[in-house]
């Protein structure tokens, strides 16, 4: 059974479907129509709009991700310190809307929001200005927050709960105090945790088209609007690949950051 | 006990943030009125609409194949490429896991569209000998078996790494061929990570929308790209309910992954 031609039905499923699909990408992203090669599709980004798109984009992403991780943390010290964390269905709660199509998360999102929505009205029945945030970065951030809150809980959760108690308690019998404890032993030792948090909130913020589209109202382009528009509306496939390939790029360094943090601790399989 | 009210406040909070969303289209899906804003009456006719729909049907018939076909392709591909990378040498292990991380790791968006332009390179060549070839329900289904392939190694790895290879030999000196061996020991002993990695699979392909909107083509539609052109027209009830039934199901589904023996591994995954 455990012969090497196991192996082949999948290396030759991931060379098909895994590598020459992003050889392709390279390809089209570094040559032009007739297939002579150029840096053009790549210096696309520098152009005006594309520049602003990718600016906005890391600044949005940066700030969900900065809000999802002062949400997260708290919440995964309560869950791990207290007995709530330790029946399960209460860690399961928090995991569920993870599962759940991230499209219909969205769109409760367009519904609580609309201008005339349920918190439009709700502020105006109650004699508060009116809650106009559809349709503005500020709502995209909204959006961002709480599709991909579950995926900071999670692993930060994993990891405070694997912290041995003991050294806990060797600190507070040293006479460091609860805010020492948390912040020069509990935190440095969630720090892979926190890590692959924000690995996870960060690159699916930051390669978004959907939650722009549907909650920016179509005015407001982010790196991935405009890389889906270049495909789908067929404007250039070689500039949309080659402004894939800038943002691989903050990808695979956002990954590198993410593993040389990542000592084996974060990995549990 | 201040402290303690603070925490459970704040954990209340964050509930409330994650379930009011959710719970408005719940609520919204048996509103009578057409409005968000208005409630006119309890009503089950979004339901009766949304079943009377053809598209709707045919996405959801397109969608639960999909998961249904792509977790099974996926399972098998994938079971037995963890077991031939398990006892791979430490050098080649680890490159071969890269690779199997790339699907999960890379944006969605770009594996999308490396997809694309892979399929539509491929038709090109393929219409030179007069083959036609387009984009449809195939390629989503490739789409779907190739990123759903490292939940499954990643659910099965764990597995065999507990797993007790003297059985295996025991059971060859007794005389069992090796597919025998393996079917009847080793399988069983893997078998919750082989089953939770179906599930995980059937899960992911169920919401995904990114991938199969690139490589869908003209037909194909699943319920999460039929959702997404519909929203770009307007928001109509019929989406409520729809919600709903696909809340429910995969509240459903996830109670049976998590009352399965090996129950942490949805959340090993992301770490």
């Amino acid at each position: 059974m455990y012969k090497k031609s196991l192996s082949y039905p999948y290396l030759v499923w991931a060379a098909a479907f895994i590598i020459i699909p992003l050889l392709f990408i390279v390809y089209y992203g570094l040559t032009d129509r007739s297939g002579a090669f150029t840096l053009e599709n790549l210096m696309a980004i520098t152009t005006a709009e594309h520049s602003k798109a990718l600016f906005l984009s890391l600044l949005l992403s940066l700030v969900s991700t900065a809000i999802c991780l002062l949400l997260a943390y708290p919440l995964a010290l309560i869950l791990s310190n207290s007995k709530l964390g330790r029946s399960g269905f209460i860690i399961f709660l928090f995991i569920l809307p993870m599962w759940m199509n991230f499209l219909l998360r969205t769109l409760a999102w367009v519904v609580l929001l609309d201008t005339n929505g349920v918190l439009d009205t709700l502020f105006k029945t109650l004699g508060l200005p009116r809650f106009k945030i559809i349709n503005t970065p500020a709502a995209i951030v909204f959006g961002m927050v709480y599709d991909f809150l579950p995926f900071m809980i999670l692993p930060i959760y994993n990891v405070i709960s694997k912290i041995d108690i003991n050294v806990i308690n060797a600190a507070r019998d040293l006479g460091a105090n609860s805010f020492q404890t948390l912040y020069k032993v509990i935190f440095p030792l969630s720090l892979p945790g926190v890590i692959s948090g924000i690995t996870m909130v960060f690159v699916p913020s930051l390669t978004t088209f959907v939650i722009s589209t549907l909650l920016g109202g179509g005015k407001i382009l982010l790196i991935g609007n405009v890389i889906e528009q270049e495909f789908m509306k067929g404007t250039s496939w070689h500039v949309g690949s080659g402004l894939s390939l800038v943002l691989m790029l903050f990808i695979i360094i956002s990954m590198v950051l993410s593993s040389k943090y990542d000592n084996g601790e974060g990995n549990v399989l | 006990m201040i402290k303690k009210w603070v925490q459970r406040f704040y954990l209340f909070l964050i509930i409330l943030f994650l379930y009011a969303p959710i719970g408005t289209l719940i609520v919204l899906s048996f509103n009578n009125s057409r409005t968000s804003v208005k409630w006119g009456g309890f009503s089950l006719k979004w339901y009766q609409q949304l079943f009377e729909s053809k598209t709707i049907l045919a996405a959801l018939g397109n969608t639960l194949l999909l998961a249904l076909l792509s977790a099974i392709f996926a399972t098998i591909l994938g079971t037995l490429a963890a077991i031939a990378i398990y006892h791979m040498k430490k050098r080649r292990q680890s490159i071969c896991m890269s690779i199997v991380n790339i699907p999960m790791l890379n944006a969605e968006i770009v594996t999308g569209i490396a997809f694309m332009l892979l399929f539509i390179s491929v038709g090109n060549l393929l219409s030179i000998f007069g083959i036609h070839f387009e984009m449809g329900f195939g390629t989503v289904l490739i789409g779907h078996i190739t990123f759903n392939l490292p939940y499954v190694v990643l659910s099965v790895m764990p597995k065999l790494k507990q797993l007790n290879l003297s059985m295996y030999e025991a059971a060859l000196d007794l005389g069992a061929g090796e597919g025998q061996a393996f079917f009847r020991i080793v399988l069983p002993d893997i078998m919750p990570g082989v089953l939770s990695g179906f599930l995980l699979s059937f899960t992911m392909s169920l919401d995904d929308f990114v991938i199969t909107h690139f490589v869908k083509g003209l037909g194909a539609d699943t319920l999460s790209t039929l959702i997404y052109s519909e929203l770009r027209k307007g928001i109509k009830p019929e989406m409520y309910a729809l919600s709903t039934i696909m809340f429910l199901a995969v509240f459903v589904v996830l109670m049976l992954v998590n009352l399965s023996p090996q129950k942490h591994i949805k959340e090993e995954q992301y770490r």
